[in-house]
């Protein structure tokens, strides 16, 4: 009885721990898998720091830094398109039959998405290493300390995995690739609708009401206030975040119920 | 009487194909709105994104208008443009893939109604992309200095670039006949547009390495060529310098693509 009590969750951890590992092997060895996702964040480092930096000069724009500013966003944006990206696997497994298969093998099959879950904030190593020694190369002032660095990147981490779940609900519901622009396409307008270019106070028009409800917008501002080193809103957007994650959680979950009684 | 039903036979045949051809190229793409939406839906969106998000530029020094609309309406009709690349090359190489083609090349179809059917349809829902935009810009406030003639002009401007940037498509689906290499062009596609001077002028952008790539960048042309309609009037260098590379980039491009198509009707 003992014995069982210690091995499920042994178990649990040891599928969640083969989902991940089979996620990330097939992941660096497939370049065309792993270099755009690299890419993309990248590239829009380069085309908002390095093209729009004058607007750091607009008379009402009072950040520290332009790079910083944007580097933020290009942090959460990479984290959370990571998450997403993540759940195309999923949906390319169950296409070609490899979803069933490891659902056949899995007793509690919440550690499927739990191990997509562990590959893809796995990959964030080399996607925030990445962007950040690009973004320092590029210049960018870090006025936070090490603890604010440490929010930066848990706000990064978690909306990474809030990105995951809203996938993962999506791909157990379709089971196809096909559904890959309902993944992509809902988090790129989100992400969008935050203040991307300038703080919210100088956002103009309908954005700027709609910025003010999206959820985005409090991690980048929570995320923006780290770097400056004068935290404001963390708490805020720790628990905008973690909400989140219950949702889509509750999300991906029925989403995994769905694909069991699909067989 | 034999005379004139030569004539219907032979002279109208390639007429025929081109229409039949573009009318097919125009259905498909009402027909399939996960294709025709996004090309619509997603110019507008990001315009609306840049306008809220970047009207604060126009506070800066030198900034050619006091509306960031006006300054980024341009930016949207090349960006249309640049979905038309998609567009094309997406059709074509469904087709080769789904074997349209090749039952083509069993009927006395030519090369160029081929491609000239492919090129209508691109350049209609250019024109309708183009008056679609411009009427959205103009009812939230964008202004148009050039008047109705310059209206004219960009619609010719936009159907050249649609054109262009629609041969490019063509070449990847010719060349490699796989939808898959046609949607992996779309990032390159995407470089060329934010690595332009679509969200400032060229001379506002600080960062050096950035501003020599618009310099270097045609798409900068022709977004300034379409712009300048917008915010000068008439401005005769700008305007030539973007009709010369759209019309350079539509021979390249057509040409090579018509010289593939050839090759593969000959396999």
């Amino acid at each position: 009885m003992i014995k069982t009590t210690e091995a499920g969750p042994t178990r649990y951890l040891s599928a969640a721990l083969g989902v991940a590992w089979r996620y990330l092997h097939n992941l660096y060895s497939r370049p065309s898998m792993f270099i755009p996702s690299l890419v993309f964040p990248l590239f829009f480092l380069a085309a908002f720091a390095g093209g729009l930096s004058v607007v750091g000069d607009a008379p009402s724009f009072d950040y520290y830094d332009f790079t910083a500013f944007q580097f933020c966003f290009i942090l959460i944006q990479a984290s959370t398109l990571a998450g997403v990206f993540a759940g195309f696997s999923i949906a390319g497994d169950f296409e070609m039959g490899m979803g069933r298969r490891i659902m056949l093998a899995t007793r509690r099959r919440s550690s499927i998405v739990l191990g997509y879950g562990i590959g893809a904030a796995s990959r964030l190593i080399v996607t925030w290493t990445i962007v950040t020694g690009v973004a320092l190369a590029g210049g960018m002032q870090i006025a936070g300390g090490g603890f604010d660095l440490a929010g930066i990147y848990g706000i990064a981490l978690l909306s990474n995995v809030a990105a995951l779940l809203f996938s993962a609900g999506i791909a157990l519901r379709f089971r196809s690739l096909s559904a890959g622009p309902l993944m992509q396409l809902p988090v790129f307008i989100i992400l969008f609708l935050a203040p991307v270019y300038v703080p919210k106070e100088l956002l103009t028009g309908w954005i700027e009401p709609v910025a003010t409800v999206n959820p985005i917008t409090a991690l980048l501002n929570a995320a923006r206030s780290l770097m400056a080193g004068e935290p404001t809103g963390v708490l805020t957007a720790y628990l905008v975040v973690f909400g989140l994650i219950a949702l889509m959680g509750f999300w991906a979950i029925r989403g995994l119920r769905q694909a069991e009684q699909a067989g | 009487m034999t005379g004139a039903s030569l004539t219907i036979q032979s002279e109208p045949v390639i007429g025929l194909q081109i229409r039949a051809l573009a009318t097919r190229s125009v259905l498909r793409m009402i027909r399939s709105p996960a294709t025709l939406v996004p090309t619509l839906v997603f110019p507008i969106f990001l315009l609306a994104v840049n306008v809220g998000g970047l009207d604060s530029a126009t506070e800066l020094p030198g900034f050619p208008t006091d509306s960031y609309l006006t300054f980024a309406l341009a930016f949207t009709f090349i960006q249309s443009a640049i979905f038309s690349t998609m567009n094309a090359g997406q059709a074509v190489s469904q087709d080769i893939e789904n074997g349209f083609f090749d039952r083509l090349v069993l009927t006395p179809m030519r090369p160029s109604a081929l491609m000239v059917g492919q090129l209508t349809g691109l350049a209609l829902l250019g024109v309708f992309q183009a008056f679609l935009y411009l009427t959205i810009g103009l009812v939230f406030g964008a202004d148009f200095a050039a008047g109705p003639a310059g209206v004219a002009v960009l619609l010719l401007l936009v159907v050249i670039i649609s054109l262009g940037f629609g041969g490019i498509g063509l070449i990847m689906a010719l060349k490699t006949g796989s939808s898959e290499a046609v949607q992996g062009m779309f990032p390159l596609m995407f470089v060329l547009l934010f690595f332009s001077s679509m969200a400032l002028p060229r001379d506002l952008i600080e960062t050096t390495w950035f501003r020599t790539i618009t310099d270097l960048n045609p798409v900068s042309y022709l977004i300034e060529a379409l712009r300048s309609l917008m915010i000068t009037g008439w401005d005769p260098p700008v305007l030539a310098a973007g009709f010369a590379i759209a019309i350079v980039l539509a021979l390249i491009t057509i040409s090579i693509a018509a010289k593939l198509l050839a090759g593969r009707m000959d396999r």
